[in-house]
């Protein structure tokens, strides 16, 4: 199951060349650039790693993508995403995120529904990849 | 770029010339640097030579990026710096460079201080380069031939790297006192080889050097009374001919500290009414009493 997060989700996975041209939107807009990777998809998971450091210095997408590419050989076969962040006042936030990088096979998710009193149904999802350790999920 | 099907039959270099606006940056370079002439002939050539080189990529002759690192090597304060950021303003409009942004660096940015510190470190300033030019100041400092476990021949192999298989994003310049660049291109034959354009900067005569002294002290809105652009010209003669002397370096720094004696002399009568006049103008005394008069040594260092 293809997880959806972040912006551009459901349209098929960016090409590099797309994803240079984004970055480099960000850039112009003064955004500071970083990647993250995790191998826990559920959306409500807040704990991705960092990259290195945000990118504040940079001038050219190009910086970024080698960055990415480096990210890729390390961790080609868990999520990466990439975040834009606003540093200007009011702002501070982050302006922009999608996933750059995915599994080859992504296990999609396992809902749980628990029966409560009154009809009530509780649901819960699990991802099945979360079943094995973390760094042992998409081997 | 790729040598795809040409959409154009043909272009007149005019058009090319008014379309990119390198001919106000190569006036300005005129305009604002003082002779410099086998500089300034050097940089007309290599931007007619990428002017062309990039009407062959439209019309469909070339597919291939030109190498356009470059070295420069001349005496402190000759304006290699200088040139530089022109050259990037010229390499970016004509579209070599994707930004233009030059970064200038030494080897302290690039090396670094024990073992798996080099590479981040060298990988941290290609990044911020892309897309610009890469200026290393006294790259020779880069290759230090008597220690043999030196960090900095790891920066050299990344560079080397980065400089054959980044053609497009980024350009190279090296910079440094001509001696001791030659003796790092025979230990680095590797950069040589990747350096299609060495440009030597000469020094500065004295009538250049007095002249520049009047171009700065024109932008920062000052004037040499008559006689004091008199002893000016004696200064430069006599400061020449010590040691340390740096070119244009040492002429800003002489007019600074003029422009210190000025104000101390200004503020030992303070009721004195001061038209703009005086406040603008540097008198004989404020250079004659530098130190280079009574003693034959520059005041502070170079």
């Amino acid at each position: 199951m293809r997880i959806t997060q972040g912006a551009f989700s459901f349209l098929p996975d960016l090409t590099d060349k797309q994803i240079q041209a984004q970055v480099q939107y960000c850039l112009d807009k003064g955004w500071a650039v970083n990647f993250e990777y995790t191998d826990d998809p559920h959306p409500r998971n807040v704990y991705w790693e960092m990259w290195g450091m945000p990118m504040f210095d940079l001038k050219d997408a190009k910086g970024a993508m080698m960055e990415l590419a480096e990210c890729r050989k390390q961790h080609g076969d868990v999520y990466i995403r990439l975040s834009a962040f606003d540093s200007s006042h009011g702002w501070e936030s982050v302006r922009l995120s999608f996933i750059v990088n995915r599994p080859a096979h992504e296990h999609g998710f396992k809902l749980a529904r628990s029966e409560k009193s009154g009809r009530r149904i509780g649901y819960t999802t699990t991802s099945y990849a979360t079943r094995e350790p973390e760094g042992q999920r998409y081997k | 770029m790729t040598a795809a099907e040409p959409s154009i039959k043909s272009v007149r270099l005019r058009d090319e010339i008014e379309g990119s606006g390198i001919n106000e940056v190569l006036e300005q370079l005129d305009r604002e640097l003082i002779g410099l002439k086998p500089v300034k002939t050097r940089i007309r050539e290599i931007a007619s030579l990428l002017l062309v080189e990039r009407v062959r990529q439209k019309l469909g002759l070339t597919g291939e990026v030109p190498t356009l690192h470059m070295s420069f090597t001349g005496n402190p304060g000759t304006g290699k710096t200088t040139v530089a950021m022109r050259m990037a303003d010229i390499l970016h409009r004509l579209g070599f460079v994707r930004r233009g942004q030059l970064i200038s660096v030494t080897r302290d940015d690039l090396v670094g201080q024990y073992i798996g510190h080099t590479a981040p470190k060298t990988k941290e300033v290609l990044k911020r380069a892309m897309g610009g030019v890469l200026f290393i100041d006294e790259a020779y400092y880069l290759y230090r031939p008597e220690n043999e476990r030196d960090y900095g021949q790891e920066a050299i192999e990344i560079l080397l790297q980065v400089m054959e298989n980044q053609r497009e994003d980024l350009v190279v310049i090296l910079a440094g006192y001509a001696g001791r660049m030659e003796t790092f291109f025979t230990s680095n034959p590797g950069f040589r080889s990747r350096i299609a354009h060495h440009i030597d900067f000469p020094d500065y005569g004295e009538d250049e050097l007095a002249e520049i002294a009047q171009l700065m002290l024109q932008q920062q809105n000052y004037s040499f009374s008559p006689e004091a652009a008199k002893a000016f010209e004696r200064y430069i003669a006599l400061r020449r001919q010590q040691p340390l002397f740096s070119n244009a370096r040492s002429i800003r720094n002489a007019l600074d500290r003029a422009r210190l004696r000025q104000a101390n002399r200004l503020v030992a009568d303070l009721d004195r009414a001061l038209t703009a006049k005086d406040i603008m103008t540097l008198e004989p005394a404020d250079i004659l009493a530098s130190r280079v008069f009574t003693q034959g040594t520059p005041d502070h260092g170079p």
